[in-house]
């Protein structure tokens, strides 16, 4: 049975890269998404056994589309009560969606946008839309969604069902927004997409501080994005941003697993093919009327890459995106993020002023990196006893053990009376 | 696919109203119809008369005036309709008096009941 699971595991992984586009064309002709993925296993399986006896077909997706529609049709004579169901649904589909556009290989269409969509709804809950999308359109299984989002096997699994059923009763449909709704529907598929790659670079809790496979399966999501939605700027943002953020990963993490800040990282050790990839997206982001967050994101994230160490960034530039930015997503994270940035470009005090106008904000209250920003800018004025209180409270609300780590070493440095270690950390 | 749109209010002393007015819902009511989806609804009158019956386990009745203390939220009336699928209910939802001025629309799918013949 294990030897079995696994066997299938290592399907799924081999055909991870066709899994999101065969189900969601089959969701798109069948519009039952449990129906879809059961014949598109199966298709991948069949594909298994066939291709290493019979040769790999000149066009393996139109292969496996074909299998599996013929498999989802012989369930569809074997279960007339299925059928009736799907019946029903294709004729309101259709009433629906009386003139689906023309594809340009009508043999094999990419449905993949309308699933982003159906994954990301709205009516769905949120933690859940991440999770969706991992699972049916980066092909991950139940197993590694789980392990993504670092929640037990059963939970994860009950999750699924629950906003699979959702998708089900509450007839939550599959298709692409109109261009009337597309402004306001794109926001949660970027959202969901960006989760994934949060929870990957900055993991929540756990051993490590950040986990590259996550934020790759985000990356190839959002290219996968990009070609669908070729005008949209904000998806040429959020992958820029990504990217830009995720050539930093080899210099984030020091040979121990400790955390190495920004301003400590290698930046030698940076990769520079992904930031010239970011930094192109970046202009078409920000070109044109009215940017949006993730291309503003992406356009301070281009500034630190850009920068040949923390004291020539160009701080002026990186507060004013961040106040483009606050006046976009009025976030207390965002205004944080912006004093950490005003403290570089004015000095420690008019950071620290402005981080004491955020202490009452609620929603900061439980965030590790407001106590641990504030104790930095404390330690650069000297004012030691004050930082040690605020890396104190930070330690008491950290996740990830390498974080944890870091705290502590600049608590010593400032508790020991000795000179700042802080500057010693590993490079 | 059959929706219910129930329009709730927030519970308030006196009218629980959210600005819109008769003529608001008339116009709503209208272009449900025109538009072919409206299948059956109704307006309620207010909390005021309302009565709460329940039965006992011994099969003895209960009858107290007006709903459960707590009621946050009024329902005020309700709509059903049959549409496509969710998109077009939340959109017929959105554009109901009843979504502005700090009421709310709940959209819930009607279970189809099967019953074997």
């Amino acid at each position: 049975m294990a030897g079995a699971e696994a066997a299938a595991g290592s399907v799924e992984a081999v055909f991870r890269e066709e899994h999101g586009r065969l189900l969601a064309s089959l969701v798109h002709r069948f519009g039952d998404l449990d129906l879809a993925e059961e014949v598109a296993s199966e298709a991948i399986e069949a594909a298994l056994v066939r291709w290493p006896v019979d040769g790999v077909p000149s066009r393996p997706g139109a292969w496996l589309l074909t299998t599996a529609r013929r498999r989802a049709v012989d369930r569809l004579r074997r279960d007339r009560g299925l059928a009736t169901r799907l019946a029903v649904l294709q004729a309101e589909a259709e009433r629906a969606d009386p003139a689906p556009p023309a594809d340009a290989d009508p043999d094999l269409p990419d449905d993949r946008l309308a699933l982003f969509f159906t994954c990301a709804h709205p009516a769905l809950p949120a933690q859940d839309r991440g999770a969706l999308t991992l699972r049916f359109l980066a092909g991950l299984t139940t197993a590694e969604v789980a392990r993504a989002f670092l929640v037990p096997h059963a939970t994860m699994a009950q999750r699924l069902v629950r906003a699979k059923r959702k998708i089900r009763d509450a007839r939550i449909p599959f298709r692409v927004p109109g261009a009337d709704e597309l402004p306001g529907r794109l926001p949660t598929v970027l959202q969901a997409v960006y989760s994934i790659f949060t929870e990957g670079y900055a993991a929540s809790s756990g051993p490590d501080l950040q986990r590259t496979e996550l934020a790759e399966e985000a990356i190839r999501l959002a290219r996968i994005l990009r070609r669908l939605l070729p005008a949209e700027r904000e998806v040429a943002g959020l992958l820029g941003l990504m990217l830009l953020v995720h050539a930093r990963r080899v210099a984030r993490t020091g040979p121990d697993g400790a955390v190495v800040l920004l301003d400590d990282q290698d930046r030698a050790r940076w990769d520079h093919a992904m930031i010239d990839e970011g930094r192109a997206l970046v202009l078409v982001a920000l070109t044109g009327p009215a940017p949006g967050p993730y291309g503003v994101q992406a356009a301070i994230a281009a500034l630190h890459d850009e920068a040949a160490d923390v004291a020539s960034t160009d701080w002026p530039q990186v507060v004013a995106l961040y106040d483009v930015l606050l006046t976009m997503v009025p976030s207390p994270v965002v205004a944080l993020n912006r004093a950490a940035a005003v403290a570089m470009r004015d000095g420690p005090d008019a950071g620290l002023a402005l981080l004491d106008g955020l202490a009452d904000d609620p929603r900061l209250r439980g965030y590790h990196l407001y106590p641990a920003t504030r104790a930095d800018l404390l330690r650069r004025l000297g004012r030691h006893d004050e930082a040690a209180a605020a890396y104190r409270s930070a330690l008491a609300l950290v996740g990830t053990e390498p974080e944890r780590a870091h705290l502590l070493r600049r608590l010593a440095s400032v508790t020991d009376d000795g000179p700042d270690r802080g500057c010693t950390l590993p490079r | 696919m059959k929706y219910m749109l129930l329009f709730m209010s927030p519970a308030t002393d006196g009218e629980a109203g959210n600005g819109c007015t008769f003529e608001d819902w008339i116009r709503y009511d209208r272009e449900m119809k025109d538009a072919g989806i409206w299948v059956s609804g109704h307006p309620l009158q207010d909390l005021t008369t309302c009565t709460t019956v329940q039965v006992g386990p011994d099969g003895e009745r209960t009858i107290t005036d007006g709903p459960f203390a707590e009621t946050r939220e009024v329902l005020g009336g309700y709509d059903i309709i049959d549409v496509p699928n969710l998109d077009v209910a939340l959109d017929w939802a959105a554009r109901s008096p009843g979504a502005t001025g700090g009421a709310s629309v709940q959209v819930r799918p009607v279970a189809e009941v099967k019953v074997e013949v």
